[in-house]
């Protein structure tokens, strides 16, 4: 028996082994021409890809330097046909309006974050549960969530533009706050807890300290997604032409300028909203690459 | 306000630590938690309510087949919305059709292919390219791409393609097909970054198992790495459409806003979210009734793609590595 | 009859101390070398990490590459079916036979290789979403097989190969991630064994398991021998012992790079080596 086994033609093993290196050899050629169509369609596809995002950097920035002069910087928004405009107003309507935005909800999301990641239970589903549902809601329907909660009651205004940017930067906020929290280690809570300290105090002096790092990312991702979203603001600041640093009245903001102008017929207006998409361009790449560049920084320091 | 009151662990831990500035007891420190929580919960339900509510009036007089009726025109009290409802879901349909293959593509060569340094540098540049506000590409589509369209790429598309009947009509430049090409850039680096993580996930080993029984490169990325990262992409994917659906100023700047239904890709049409931004301004009584009702139904199609995805990604991390949390970026 | 097989290949280990002092092999086809190492090193980025290794993998047997983290074991083993082919910076010296070929030939498909060549890795690594027959053919239809009835054929044996038939005939279509982690890594056997390599390479294939599946995968490598040639590394030496005929022993160099410092029989190795560093190592003195 044992001999038939050892006899390498009626051995099946060995038969197959035949069997599958003839079907392996043959299919060879075949096997790696579609490997090569695959891969080489891979490069296709990135270099489609790449193409277009580097052509919207490219223009922007080409179209957007020739609009950056002192005026501006310096002008408020004109009505066509009257030279010399800018976007200062609208500069600082996108600074007051960011800036309340980030004041209210860059607290309220880590708390809310915090609880998320400390306390389990039905509420924390539900909260869980409405900030992805926050996260999904096209933003133009929180614009007219705040049309709905503020305009119709106190007319347009930068308050009412902050309470809607807000709303979509907060369940961004939560998140990342909850992420940054659960991905402290717990024997760093612990050692608190079993020491006795009351969690607030040692969530105060371990725990967000150590979220710290993750914590400043979000806040700067959400303060750019923010700034940049025009939708809600169309329904909410309304818009104007004349400076205003007063969020209870109507403002201008840098989306709105470039939304408003740039399928106007007139060069100039066109040009000023090359100039405010690049400007608003490079204010969401520094809060984003300034964000990494903490985040890296203070994780650096830590070590 | 340091110690307002001294919970029973709380006896021991007074020794030997400095006392804070500020303090809670447990029990306040939770309060506050949950108050935020629950003013949280509360707006977003204030907002579901409020636009349900602002809408009613519209379902009221004109009951429910308006949805779904062909002809928009306040003048005549006509608010159907198919042709939005169309159009929302053309444009989204043409950016995925570009969008998956081509991200997935890309994401696939940037995981992959790549040189490592030239990845780090590329896939840094994706990421942030995902933040650029969309009005920005809003602002090149109309500026930029649409008169190339006009120029060039639709005529090519009629001539290429006209057989289909898809490309039918003058060449505008603004239309379905430019409107569905500019979300298709837009969603791209979300698309892109996004996959590349979750296919970067798929453990070496594998990548490696699978060479070890002589797979080719190309079998292993389409036999193993793509199935080993399927619900992460799939994730990404729905993210994408989502956004895509639910874009508003991009769209409406490149898209030309007709509310007739399309005849052809090339055809002006609208969206729902571009049908709300460009008459919300001027409505009044039962257009502006109309106009929340659209918001619903805006609310709902994007309530159910980002409830398939949450469906299809808990299934598939039912049996794999759960990859859920990919879906925020 | 396995139990025949096994009773013969143990006369096998016993004759084959006899041949390495000059005795001529009882059994045809026993000492013959599958794979030939000829001053075989590796370098990553231009250092190495294993220089000058020569040694002869004879036909079923049990080839076993013990020494220190570090000592190169892993990076040898990776080089005999052209693992390091995925790392750029990575480069092979010297010659690897299989059979009459040099792997490293131009001539020579690095696809094909491994198929002749398989691999067992440290951690199981069933492919995700797909079944535990999916799993078994995977290489099969990697390798091109369509034909139902040879995927069918191998997967059975393989999987009786693997010890694992019984506990799945009747799961086939279950995931492969519903197996304990014992039983992931006997079907990462069947896999390597589906396309009948003719040389088994195993890398430290018992380190993520418990002691009663590192016993199972240790019974199942004697019994594998018969059908496959097997190189494994480990960290255990009672390991190598236990299941290895021939024994290599490697050691980190003053310059980091891994050598062999012996080569034999695995119970001389054990019980009367050469050199003094061996001795220290397999009596535990370090590493």
């Amino acid at each position: 028996m044992s001999a038939m086994t050892l006899d390498p033609l009626s051995d099946p093993i060995l038969e197959r082994r035949q069997k599958i290196q003839e079907i392996a050899q043959a299919s060879v050629g075949r096997r790696k021409a579609y490997s090569k169509i695959f891969i080489v369609v891979c490069w296709v596809f990135l270099a489609l890809a790449v193409v277009p995002l580097i052509a919207v950097i490219v223009y922007t920035f080409a179209k957007g330097i020739a609009a950056w002069t002192p005026d501006f910087f310096t002008q408020v928004t004109k009505p066509e046909g009257i030279p010399n405009g800018g976007v200062w107003n609208a500069i600082v309507g996108t600074f007051v309006i960011g800036l309340i935005a980030t004041l209210v909800t860059v607290p309220l999301g880590l708390l809310v974050g915090l609880g998320l990641a400390q306390f389990e239970g039905k509420l924390a589903g539900v909260v869980r549960f409405a900030a992805d549902v926050m996260t999904g809601v096209p933003s133009i329907l929180i614009g007219i969530f705040g049309y709905i909660a503020l305009v119709t009651r106190f007319g347009y205004s930068g308050l009412a533009g902050a309470f809607a940017i807000g709303l979509i930067m907060l369940p961004i906020m939560i998140r990342a706050g909850e992420t940054a929290i659960r991905g402290v280690p717990p024997q760093l809570q612990e050692a608190g807890i079993a020491l006795g300290a009351r969690k607030f105090i040692v969530t105060r002096r371990v725990v967000l300290p150590a979220a710290l790092p993750g914590i400043i990312t979000g806040s700067l991702l959400a303060v750019a997604r923010g700034i940049g979203e025009t939708a809600p603001l169309l329904l909410t600041i309304f818009g104007t032409q004349f400076f205003n640093s007063n969020p209870t009245k109507p403002m201008e903001a840098l989306p709105l300028v470039i939304y408003n102008y740039s399928s106007q017929p007139y060069s100039d207006l066109v040009q000023i909203a090359w100039g405010a998409a690049l400007l608003l361009m490079m204010a969401v790449l520094v809060l984003n690459i300034g964000s990494r560049v903490l985040a890296g920084f203070l994780q650096r320091e830590r070590q | 306000m340091s110690v307002v009151g001294i919970p029973q662990q709380d006896g021991g831990s007074r020794r030997g630590r400095t006392s804070p500035r500020f303090s809670l007891p447990d029990g306040w420190y939770r309060v506050l938690l949950v108050a935020s929580a629950a003013v949280f919960a509360a707006l977003v339900i204030w907002f579901l309510v409020a636009i349900a509510i602002k809408a009613q009036p519209a379902f009221s007089t004109l009951g429910f087949s308006w949805i779904v009726q062909k002809t928009w025109n306040p003048n005549l009290q006509q608010f159907g919305l198919l042709p939005f409802i169309l159009g929302t879901l053309e444009t989204t349909a043409i950016a995925m059709f570009l969008a998956v293959p081509i991200g997935l593509g890309a994401a696939i060569a940037l995981a992959y292919l790549v040189p490592h340094r030239v990845r780090l540098v590329l896939g840094t540049a994706v990421e942030l390219l995902a933040a650029v506000p969309s009005v920005v590409y809003g602002l090149w589509g109309v500026v930029a791409l649409a008169p190339l369209f006009r120029q060039y790429v639709e005529p090519f598309l009629s001539s290429a393609f006209g057989w289909t009947g898809l490309f039918n009509g003058p060449n505008l430049g603004v239309g379905l097909i430019l409107a569905g090409t500019i979300l298709f850039i837009m969603v791209l680096p979300t698309m892109v970054a996004v996959s590349r993580d979750v296919l970067a996930t798929v453990p070496t080993e594998q990548v490696e198992g699978a060479l070890a029984v002589g797979a080719t490169r190309g079998q292993v990325l389409r036999k193993v790495v793509i199935p080993g990262a399927r619900t992460g992409l799939l994730g990404a994917f729905t993210l994408a459409t989502g956004r895509a659906l639910g874009e508003t100023v991009a769209v409406a700047l490149v898209i030309g806003n007709s509310n007739y239904i399309a005849h052809s890709l090339k055809s002006p049409a609208a969206t729902l979210p571009s049908l709300l931004i460009n008459n919300f301004g001027e409505a009044s009584g039962t257009e502006l009734s109309a106009l929340f009702g659209a918001g619903l139904v805006l609310l709902v199609i994007g309530l159910t793609v980002n409830s398939i995805a949450r469906i299809l990604v808990r299934r598939a991390e039912g049996s794999e590595l759960g990859s859920a949390s990919v879906l925020v970026p | 009859m396995t139990e025949q097989l096994i009773s013969t290949t143990a006369e096998v280990i016993e004759d084959d101390v006899d041949l390495r002092q000059g005795t001529i092999a009882p059994r045809s086809g026993t000492q013959t070398p599958v794979m030939r190492l000829d001053d075989v090193s590796v370098a990553f980025g231009g250092r190495l990490a294993v220089k000058n290794v020569s040694f002869d993998v004879y036909a079923h047997e049990v080839t076993s590459l013990i020494g220190p983290s570090g000592s190169g074991k892993t990076t040898l083993l990776r080089a005999l079916n052209r693992m390091h082919d995925t790392v750029r910076s990575a480069e092979v010296f010297g010659t690897v036979l299989l059979g009459d070929t040099d792997i490293y030939a131009r001539s020579m498909d690095p696809t094909l290789l491994r198929t002749r060549v398989g691999m067992v890795f440290q951690r199981p690594n069933p492919f995700p979403g797909m079944s535990i027959y999916e799993n078994a053919v995977a290489g099969l239809r990697f390798n091109g097989v369509r034909k139902k009835a040879l995927l069918d054929e191998a997967a059975e044996s393989s999987l009786v190969a693997a010890a694992l038939w019984d506990s799945v005939r009747d799961r086939l279509k279950n995931h492969a991630s519903s197996l304990s982690g014992g039983e992931q890594q006997r079907l990462c056997i069947a896999r390597a064994l589906a396309v009948e390599p003719e040389v088994l390479l195993m890398d430290e294939p018992t380190s993520a398991l418990d002691p009663m599946a590192t016993l199972r995968i240790e019974e199942l490598i004697t019994e594998l021998k018969d059908r496959v040639t097997i190189v494994i590394v480990t960290h255990n030496m009672q390991q190598a012992r236990r299941v290895s005929d021939q024994c290599a022993f490697l050691l980190m160099d003053d310059d980091r790079a891994g050598k062999l410092i012996e080569f034999g029989p695995t119970e001389k190795l054990f019980t009367d080596a050469k050199d003094p560093r061996t001795l220290d190592y397999v009596n535990g003195l370090f590493g």
